[in-house]
């Protein structure tokens, strides 16, 4: 399956903050085809570091999609039977409007004049190119991580719009944990020279800086279980301890290598406004109630967490659960054993898929029959 | 109130799935109504259960792997364990709340029960019965823990943990004021009522506080 990432552009975005950009461009991808009756569409929310290309082999440049295991001809989301939908987020650098886009008013990158950015903005901007494609209801919106907390704001945004949501190793509002480990990443970047008050666009990125930030994601997508089984204490392509500072152990060289890579890829800026957003992200806004925040929601849920994900534990995912059974919603909840930590739902994928290709296809049964 | 009205006080059941007892909560379970299963398996139940009777199901179950296979099948379950999985639903979220074959492994039983007439309109409970006369011949002349048809574990690979007979299940809700609207008695596809604590291999009671 060859895909192409398209582009929208839309003439303005009012956000949380207050701030209206205008305009605002959207990368996304569809695999599937669109029914005559328009309820088979699917919205797939990426995580922090994804973007539109979720499934089949990018035309440009031939890769594989972030989520291309999940989502194809005969799997989970079977795009035989339902047309999938996948968009960069708000304040992203892989297509859609970011931080790196060229601001219309100086004809420079914004940089850190680009607003600070929300979740429900970036679920605001998906409402539009929803509504651009003439979908009504989405048969279902998921994502993973921060991708689950889009898919959740859309459950509660857009009621009527949802038809199940399919929130995964997720959370409904961020904890000091999690919020401290972005921290730490942001100050990585900013404590890089080259990050230069986020204006770096004409000159050397921050690079050494985000590979810092990213080094620190990576271990907070493992688990102790799957860094001792991956990487162990083996050393790397060397009998003895080095007694320098260069590479030792595998470990480091895999953290080195990630990070290296993610520089390529990913914007500073990027790093700092998404990692921000997500640490705002509170469904219950401030009241800590969730069965408040839930009262209007229409969708029925299936919430998945992993056992060895300490960075998004299940207790996270059993308050989404809780909350909805006390208003007695339809909602199935499961936490599946893996050893791969909060990497599991990218990579742990088989009983992930069986669950949720069952959801979906008795989801599709009753919008089908009503 | 007891079975009185029941069309097989008597007689042969049907099975369904495999399981009389299931034929008879299917019974007494009305067409459209909100339905919970505690410790619901692999949704098998609740999956005909929706599909021949147009209920709203939802369960509770703690093995991963079970969970996974009810969700796979359309059903919404809750991983979880039901000692205390049922805090969380309002008063009456239900019309029926199920506990078929798992009240004897439940680690507190009447809390269990409580919670089920609490969060239910009505609660069914299906148990094998310790009064049953192969289990009162084992350990009277082998002198061993009883392993029998319907307690087929030994004593330390059972999972049942609170043993109870059907003198003991009607003493309890006696005791706690509950009104029995049903019970049957099984003995593999054969119901009656004629010495139903010693003969009876399988008690299913429906009750409301």
């Amino acid at each position: 399956m060859i895909v192409d990432t398209q582009y929208v552009r839309f003439d303005s975005l009012p956000l949380d903050c207050g701030a209206t950009l205008s305009p605002v461009d959207v990368a996304y991808e569809t695999y599937g085809t669109l029914n005559k009756e328009r309820t088979n569409a699917i919205l797939i929310l990426h995580a922090f570091s994804g973007d539109a290309h979720a499934a089949g082999l990018s035309r440009t440049d031939g890769k594989p999609g972030w989520w291309d295991n999940m989502i194809g001809p005969g799997k989970a989301f079977d795009t035989e039977r339902y047309f999938v939908i996948c968009s960069n987020v708000l304040g992203g650098c892989r297509g859609t409007t970011g931080p790196s886009s060229i601001n219309p008013a100086t004809g420079r990158p914004y940089g850190l004049s680009f607003p600070v950015i929300t979740i429900s903005d970036m679920v605001r901007l998906q409402k539009k190119l929803v509504d651009h494609l003439g979908i009504e209801r989405l048969l279902a919106v998921c994502g993973g991580s921060m991708g689950g907390m889009q898919a959740l704001e859309w459950a509660v945004a857009y009621p009527e719009m949802v038809v199940s949501a399919i929130p995964i190793a997720t959370t409904a509002r961020s904890s000091a944990q999690q919020i401290a480990f972005n921290e730490v990443g942001r100050q990585a970047i900013m404590a890089d020279p080259d990050w230069n008050g986020g204006d770096y666009y004409d000159k050397q990125p921050p690079a050494r800086g985000l590979a810092v930030a990213r080094m620190i994601g990576h271990i907070t997508f493992m688990s102790d279980e799957s860094m001792r089984v991956k990487f162990g204490r083996r050393l790397r392509q060397k009998e003895e301890f080095g007694f320098d500072f260069s590479v030792d152990f595998e470990v480091e060289s895999y953290l080195r290598y990630r990070g290296s890579q993610f520089v390529n890829r990913f914007d500073a800026n990027s790093y700092l406004y998404l990692t921000k957003a997500m640490d705002y992200f509170d469904l219950t806004n401030g009241t800590g109630s969730l069965v408040e925040a839930f009262r209007n929601v229409r969708a029925r849920f299936l919430v998945i967490s992993f056992t060895s994900d300490w960075l998004y534990p299940s207790y996270q995912s059993l308050e989404i659960v809780n909350a909805l059974r006390a208003l007695n919603r339809d909602v199935a909840y499961c936490e599946i054993p893996s050893n791969y930590g909060h990497d599991a739902f990218l990579v742990d994928i088989a009983e992930q898929s069986e669950i949720i290709r069952g959801f979906l296809a008795s989801t599709y049964r009753m919008v089908s029959s009503t | 109130m007891s079975g009185s009205s029941d069309s097989r006080r008597r007689g042969f059941v049907r099975e369904i799935l495999g399981r009389s007892d299931y034929a008879i909560i299917s019974e007494w379970i009305e067409p459209g109504s909100r339905v919970l299963d505690l410790g619901c398996g692999d949704g098998e139940l609740l999956a005909w259960l929706a599909e021949n009777k147009g209920v709203q199901a939802r369960g509770i179950e703690i093995d991963a792997r079970k969970v996974q296979r009810a969700i796979a099948r359309g059903v919404s379950v809750y991983h979880g364990d039901i000692d205390q999985g049922l805090t969380d639903y309002p008063d009456e979220s239900f019309d029926y709340v199920i506990l078929s074959q798992t009240l004897q492994e439940t680690r507190r039983p009447l809390h269990v029960l409580r919670e089920m007439l609490r969060v239910g309109r009505h609660a069914i409970v299906a148990f094998p019965n310790y009064g049953h006369w192969s289990v009162r011949f084992s350990l009277l002349l082998r002198g061993r823990a009883p392993v029998t048809r319907c307690f087929p574990y030994e004593w330390y690979e059972s999972p049942n943990i609170h043993f109870l007979t059907i003198k003991d299940f009607q003493a309890l809700a006696r005791e706690q004021g509950w009104t029995v609207e049903r019970e049957i008695f099984l003995s593999g596809r054969y119901s009656g009522r004629l010495w139903a604590n010693l003969l009876a291999e399988v008690a299913v009671f429906l009750l409301r506080k």
